[in-house]
């Protein structure tokens, strides 16, 4: 549906999103055979741009894609990793789901809250601490289960792992972030920042192969991820050895 | 050697997992990569589908559903295009074996999914990747590089006259998009809110298309089936469940990790291997395959972990995803905080989901803050029954789970934070203490910091 | 169960299966809902997403039922909303199933934990779906102590529509209404979980970065009061109606829309005299159980403070109008008629909103009570080609049951041309069976217009685009350069819709003829007014007689004087004047009164014209309901009634007869025909409509006619080239404007369209954000909006605010008009 033929007024988004974001976001419709299915990318592109959505961003996915601004307003505010106010140069995500909460992940947000907080007010959920732009502003959220049981309790920062952390390893990272410092994950990549990886969600890597490989390399090997291998391996145990040339088998010919 | 035939762990996916740079096209080919799709390639898609039905291969995302008998739905003379979808959303509590794979060993799903899409006449593959997932992500995303430019994608596979594109695409943060049809309706840009079904995804699918959606752990199996055969796989594992399958072990354990061992392996194996419960505190209560299975307690070491055995014991295997917990943790706590988390995914389409997961977070939450009564334990199970089996999609189903188990096995933890409520307590100065404490301060489970 | 397959008696014709519901054996069509087979069996299973005309959703569970397939019950009861009939299937509903209603108990026990207790002051309450079903299967109390989900009440997401999000079930009606049916997905659920609500991009919790607060689009539809009536609770709600009476203060009468050609089936729901709301009404072979928002919000007009009550006579002391009795009024009109008549003649102006029996009686007065075919209701731009078209093509073509073009064929057709037409805004409804079709069906739309207007894009459809004018070219070029859609309109169905439009561009109405000719395609003219269908076949107009008799023709002249018993030879053979012959007529002196209905002079092609011969006419007598353009000249204003206020027929595009009775009864209005009946008295002619039904009677006594009226055979004329700083103007309509009859609606003025000016990139260089279009008469600026138009064209809005082009530019559809850079 064309929104702009039934009302409404003038497009807004000409000054956040330039021709490069077009072009970006062109790119991304062009990986689909339809082009709603752009919409989540797209989403993930506006916030590489504005570090949220506004309803600026949401305009300019409508129009991109011929959609309503309700059409795309319904799919922003129904998946959490869009943040719907400026997020900060950083996003702190702890898992507070039941094994990471049992494990510390509670305490830990806890904690974070109170340290970040000001004026003795605890920082609530998806509050920035410092100023959005600003370099060292960080949004804190609970999170949901984020996939790393085995090395619970995790946090992610712009979505890469710090594994196993305490109330202390948690009040050093954010300390540390709030200075400017980009500590480096347990798992991913070197850290950038929030804008950077909602690029990377939208699928868009960086064109420099040197800067690719960087961030493709960066480490995942964690004890606990290989723990079955490593311990299969040391005990020397192996799946029954796999024939040779084992013929696909027959079937008729339909 | 003879011990191999019995042994505990069976690494075929995550044999690689050691390797430097397991991720590397370069490694991966080293270690018997891109031998299968050769061989696939090279007979016909039926003769694909029936190696994968033979060797008896069940989807690994938590239904076990025979992945040969649903590549086999997908119909054969059309000319729709047919898309293949790998279900990456990996976001079930307590499971983390998608998200290491997919960082260890890309090209694993990679082979798998040219295979697949071979056997299904599919010519686009999408992987959908969990938002949060970003580092996997970039695995894929490498990957799909490196094996374009080595001809394993693309136009013409390898001289076979097979083209197949394969594009990662993130997800935004919705648990509910793991429902296969939810994840359709979410890639087509869309809320993740299920379809209704039928017309099932192999008659329309992705863009009303006939679709196919397979867990990743699922499709990174088939390479090794092909290469194997169906007798080898079916070497390990059960009669009904066969194969080797990713153990994530979690939670109040020595040595927490992935374990992949024969499916019907024993929460007692897995804990030897583990080193057992974490500084000797009893098992308590534990998951069988996420926290949509319902709960096992100590009395279910021995069952064995896969989906007959499972169901048998009155939960799933779901996910193996093996989540432990020791006599420290109260029972109504980690009930109510599983009920947080449905309540904050539930999509909010269907009533008894949307409303139910609202209503049974609140009592829940009142319970452990001690201002529950036995009166709620029933409304409890009442509301329960009304959202089981009456929702749209499984995650009514999920939900009440936890709680049902959970008062199932544990009712007097329920009732003990209920004990200060009752008539004849109300005047005692003091209630006595129970399991876990009934205030808010004691409902933080005890020994979380250890 | 039973095991043992029972000999049954029942007989299962091809294409059915049978079931057993509650025990009882039932015989039903295959793919019917389980809810609806149900039904017809007398079982009425609770719901509230569950709606006939919209896409099964499952999405409330209020429905759940036990079922049973070869004999294995199914483990959980399952939506009777979305499952269909299958060969031996045995389902248990409430009625029997412990199960079930459980499960349905359950449910509603969930919608209403977070449902607030505000039926007292909800405008829903005592015709609430949920109120009623909570009633009849809820618990009497409820186990829900805890905190209730509450929002900020209500939520304006149109000028027209509340949104109370408290009150919502999130059924998802109007959502999957907005987006299935009209096309508009300007409403949406947001959030997600136990939060999840209806919105717009408006109400979403997402800031504008700029000004921190929401920006985004309300709720545009030219269908948006639908999702009220079909909301199962009282989330959402008018804001014309909000608060002003409650359901059992209300008396409901079925009714017919005035406005446009469709003729829609209404309820108006009166108390104490006064309307209070329209509704759509249900009528499968119509509008199904859909209107417009104009249909239903616009008729606080006939209550206007301004309303003509009483007669008016032109003092002739004073030269003011003044109340006189009605007999006064009438003894008035008559003498000056009468002198008129006498004198050079009357002509008769009754306007295009009239029912069929009042234009019978204007078409009888003029040729008994005037002795004139000086008659025509057509106030817009017309042509004598046009006469021919109506003649021969429409006068005559029988409606549904001879034949015509139906609602029900724009689901089936193959292929449906819309030519000079723009459905959404000239008649609603049949955009409505459009995008149905080409939805849920194989049709496809071809339009050929201007440009990608909604319509043509909501209607799956194509644009075959031609300048203004250039429509017969345009028609004449299909065999040539489109052949595919030349071999669709030669399959069976085919159908070319054409609107009033046609009338302004030469050769249009014969190149369509010729098309239907030679392809075999069935055509349909779709005025834009009620009333416009039904005067044809009464004769309104200065070349044909009631039934579609040609003037010219004796034996029709002789069957109509033998059915009037006026005396052979009293209908002339001459043709009448059309209404800008009648005009001219005024001025050059050949012509000396005017009857004129409802007609507004800047509805007319030269209002310029229209004034000069209204202030130059003699005598004027005007029939009308409210103050007009018409009023100043008039030297007598009889009050007439409202459609609320009246019975009669309008007779639809299609040319089904579409009857309403009396809403308000006792009012004392008076219909036309009544009006002319008695103004015939006082000049000693009796017309024999007193009453509708007497006008009717009348009208259906003429004896069926054979005689048909010859076919139009006009040549088309090529578009003029617009010169350096020109333009071609395209214009019609836009559904919510300045229209005499959507007056003291601010709410559904609120949803019109923008008005804007429309050219293509080429065009619209150099201009600016504004152009000013202008003629030697006046000039009108808008901004500009780059749309895919042909170079060369602009196109503006009828008679919209600040783009009343008939009054302004004296201007219409394919003149030569000046474009320049506007200031603004």
């Amino acid at each position: 549906m064309s929104s702009d033929t039934t009302g409404g007024g003038a497009p807004r988004t000409g000054a956040t999103f330039g021709e490069d974001t077009i072009a970006d976001a062109r790119e991304l419709i062009a990986r689909y055979p339809q082009s709603r299915s752009a919409l989540l990318p797209l989403l993930h592109l506006v916030q590489s741009v504005e570090g949220h959505v506004s309803q600026e961003g949401m305009a300019f996915c409508a129009q991109q894609l011929g959609l309503s601004e309700a059409e795309v307003a319904a799919v922003a505010t129904f998946y959490t990793m869009y943040k719907r106010k400026p997020c900060g140069e950083h996003l702190v995500s702890v898992c507070t789901n039941t094994l990471c909460a049992a494990m510390g992940g509670d305490a830990i947000y806890k904690r974070l809250q109170e340290h970040l907080g000001s004026d003795g007010a605890p920082l609530g959920h998806e509050e920035v601490a410092g100023t959005p732009g600003e370099s060292g502003s960080l949004m804190l959220e609970h999170a949901e289960c984020l996939a790393a049981c085995d090395l619970a309790p995790v946090l992610q920062v712009n979505y890469e792992y710090f594994d196993n952390q305490t109330e202390q390893s948690a009040v050093e990272l954010v300390d540390a972030l709030r200075r400017g410092d980009k500590p480096h994950p347990t798992r991913g990549a070197p850290l950038s920042d929030f804008k950077t990886v909602e690029r990377r969600l939208a699928g868009l890597l960086p064109d420099d192969d040197d800067e690719f490989w960087t961030e493709v390399d960066g480490p995942s090997q964690a004890v606990e991820t290989v723990r079955g291998a490593q311990l299969a391996a040391d005990r020397n145990w192996t799946a029954p050895p796999a024939p040779e040339d084992v013929p696909m088998p027959e079937v008729e010919a339909k | 050697m003879s011990t191999s035939e019995k042994a505990p762990l069976t690494p075929v996916l995550t044999k690689r997992w050691l390797s430097p740079q397991s991720w590397r096209l370069e490694t991966y080919e080293k270690l018997e990569g891109y031998t299968a799709v050769r061989k696939a390639l090279s007979a016909s898609p039926e003769q694909v589908i029936q190696m994968v039905k033979d060797a008896g291969l069940r989807g690994r995302g938590g239904a076990g559903f025979p992945a040969g008998v649903k590549w086999g739905f997908m119909p054969k003379n059309d000319d729709k295009p047919h898309y293949l979808v790998i279900n990456a959303d990996e976001g079930e509590p307590g499971t983390c074996k998608d998200i290491p794979l997919m960082m260890a060993d890309p090209h694993a799903l990679i082979e798998g999914c040219i295979i697949a899409a071979y056997a299904m006449r599919s010519h686009h593959c999408f992987i959908y990747v969990r938002g949060e997932a970003l580092h996997p992500m970039r695995r894929l995303y490498a990957a799909v590089r490196e094996a374009k430019q080595a001809g394993f994608l693309g136009h013409d596979i390898l001289g076979s006259g097979f083209d197949l594109e394969i594009t990662v695409h993130a997800g935004a943060g919705a648990y509910i998009c793991g429902e296969e049809t939810a994840l359709l309706d979410s890639l087509e840009g869309r809320r993740g809110q299920p379809r209704l079904k039928p017309p099932f995804p192999a008659a329309s699918g992705l863009y009303a298309a006939p679709t196919t959606v397979n867990n990743v752990e699922t499709i990174a199996t088939v390479p090794s089936i092909v290469n194997g055969g169906s007798e080898w796989f079916r070497a390990m594992g059960s009669e009904k469940s066969p194969g080797p399958k990713i153990y994530s072990v979690s939670g109040h354990v020595e040595r927490p990790g992935q374990y992949e061992a024969p499916l019907g392996t024993t929460l007692r194996e897995l804990l030897e291997m583990c080193g057992g419960m974490k500084d000797g505190v009893p098992l308590k209560f534990w998951t069988p395959g996420g926290s949509s299975t319902p709960l096992f307690t100590a009395d279910h070491l021995d069952v064995p972990l896969d989906f007959e055995g499972a169901a048998e014991a009155g939960s799933m295997l779901g996910t193996t995803a093996v989540q432990v917990f020791n006599e420290t943790v109260s029972v109504p706590w980690a009930v109510m905080k599983w009920t947080q988390f449905y309540e904050h995914e539930s999509c909010g389409k269907c009533t008894p989901c949307r409303e139910g997961t609202f209503w049974l977070a609140q009592v829940l939450e009142r319970m452990v803050d001690g201002r529950g009564s036995e009166q709620d334990i029933d409304t409890l199970l009442d509301v329960c029954d009304n959202i089981g089996g009456r929702s749209f999609c499984a995650l009514g189903d999920a939900a009440v789970s936890p709680i049902q188990s959970g008062i199932k096995y544990f009712r007097d933890e329920f009732l003990a934070l209920c004990e200060s409520n009752r008539p004849e307590a109300a005047g005692a100065a003091e209630s006595p203490e129970p399991a876990q404490g009934s205030d808010s301060q004691a409902a933080q489970p005890v020994g979380a910091q250890a | 169960m039973t095991v043992a397959p029972e000999k049954s008696d029942v007989d299962v014709p091809e294409g059915y299966v049978k079931l057993t519901i509650d025990g009882e054996e039932v015989v039903a069509p295959q793919g019917e809902l389980l809810i609806r087979t149900a039904e017809r069996l007398g079982t009425v299973i609770p719901r509230f997403c569950d709606h006939p005309l919209l896409d099964p959703a499952g999405a409330c569970r209020q429905c759940l039922v036990e079922v049973e397939m070869n004999g294995r019950p199914m483990p959980k009861p399952q939506a009777s909303c979305t499952m269909t009939v299958a060969d031996g299937m045995v389902v248990k509903t409430q009625v029997t199933s412990e199960v079930a209603d459980k499960a349905q108990q359950g449910v509603m026990e969930l919608l209403l934990i977070n449902h607030p207790l505000d039926c007292p002051i909800c405008d829903k309450g005592g015709e609430c779906p949920l109120q009623n079903q909570a009633m009849a299967h809820g618990r009497a109390d409820s186990r829900f102590v805890d905190k209730k989900r509450t929002f900020p009440k209500p939520l304006p997401i149109s000028s027209q529509v509340l949104l109370d999000r408290e009150r919502c079930v999130l059924c998802q009606r109007c959502t999957r209404f907005s987006d299935q049916i009209a096309g508009d997905p300007f409403i949406d659920l947001l959030e997600r979980g136990a939060h999840q609500q209806i919105g717009t991009a408006e109400t979403a919790d997402v800031l504008d970065a700029a000004s921190h607060t929401s920006s985004g689009q309300p709720f545009q539809s030219y269908f948006s009061g639908n999702t009220i009536q079909i909301c199962p609770v009282g989330a959402l709600t008018s804001a014309q109606y909000r608060f002003r009476s409650r359901p059992f203060d209300l008396v409901s009468t079925p009714s017919v829309c005035e406005h446009c050609s469709s003729g829609c089936a209404e309820r108006t729901d009166f108390r104490r005299g006064k309307v209070m709301r329209k509704l759509a009404g249900e009528d499968p072979d119509v509008n199904e159980e859909w209107i417009c928002d104009k249909g239903r919000f616009a008729f606080r007009y006939a209550n206007a403070e301004q309303r003509i009550r009483r007669p008016l006579v032109r003092s002739a002391e004073t030269g003011e109008l003044e109340e006189v009795s009605w007999t006064e009024a009438l003894r008035a009109a008559a003498a000056g008629l009468t002198k008129a008549r006498d004198g050079k003649g009357v002509g008769v102006l009754p306007g295009g909103r009239v029912t069929i029996e009042d234009a019978y009686a204007y078409s009888k007065f003029a040729r008994v009570a005037l002795r004139t075919h000086d008659v025509d209701h057509r106030a817009r731009a017309h042509s004598a080609e046009e006469l021919d078209f109506l003649a021969s093509r429409v006068a005559r073509d029988g409606g549904p049951a001879g034949g015509g073009v139906t609602f029900a064929d724009l689901e089936s057709a193959p292929v449906a041309l819309c030519v000079a037409f723009e459905p959404e805004e000239e008649a609603p409804a049949v955009f409505l069976r459009l995008r149905k079709g080409a939805r849920t069906g194989d049709i496809k739309v071809v339009h050929i217009g201007q440009w990608s207007s909604p319509a043509v894009e909501k209607t799956f459809g194509e644009l075959l685009a031609c300048p203004p004018g250039g429509e017969a070219d345009a028609v004449e070029g299909i065999a040539q350069h489109a052949p595919d859609l030349d071999e669709a309109l030669c399959s069976a169905g085919a159908v070319v819709l054409v609107g009033e439009r046609a009338a302004e561009v030469p050769g249009l109405p014969t190149a369509l003829h010729r098309l239907a000719e030679r392809t075999g395609a069935r055509l349909a003219w779709i005025p834009r007014r009620a009333g416009e269908r039904g005067a044809v076949e009464a004769g309104t107009l200065p070349t044909l007689l009631p039934g579609g008799r040609p003037v010219a023709d004796a034996d029709a002249r002789a069957e109509v004087e033998r059915h009037w018993g006026l005396e052979a030879g009293t209908l002339s053979a001459e043709p009448g004047r059309d209404v800008t012959g009648m005009l001219n007529a005024i001025v050059t002196r050949d012509l000396d009164g005017l009857l004129v209905g409802g007609v507004d002079l800047d509805d007319l092609p030269d209002p310029a014209l229209a004034r000069k011969a209204f202030d130059a006419a003699g005598f004027v007598v005007s029939l009308e309901l409210l103050p007009s353009t018409v009023t100043p000249y008039a030297d007598v204003v009889l009050p007439i009634a409202p459609v609320d206020e009246k019975g009669g027929t309008f007779v639809n595009w299609e040319g089904r007869r579409r009857p309403f009775t009396v809403t308000l009864d006792g009012t004392g209005a008076l219909p036309d025909c009544r009006v002319l009946d008695t103004l015939g008295v006082e000049m000693d002619t009796d017309l024999f409509t007193q009453t509708p039904d007497a006008a009717l009677g009348d009208l259906d006594r003429l004896p069926a006619s054979s005689v048909r009226a010859a076919a139009p055979d006009h040549p088309s004329v090529a578009p003029p080239t617009p010169g350096p700083g020109q333009a071609l103007l395209a214009t019609w309509r836009q559904l919510i404007d300045d229209g005499s009859l959507q007056i003291d609606e601010p709410a559904l003025a609120g949803t019109a369209r923008r008005v804007v000016a429309r050219m293509s990139q080429a065009t619209a260089d150099g201009l600016g954000d504004h152009v000013t279009v202008s003629t030697d008469r006046g000039s009108v600026t808008l901004p500009v909006e780059v749309t895919d138009l042909p170079d060369g064209v602009v196109w503006l809005p009828g008679n919209s605010p600040g783009s009343k082009l008939r009054a302004t530019l004296g201007a219409g559809h394919g003149a030569v008009v000046d474009i320049a850079g506007g200031d603004r």
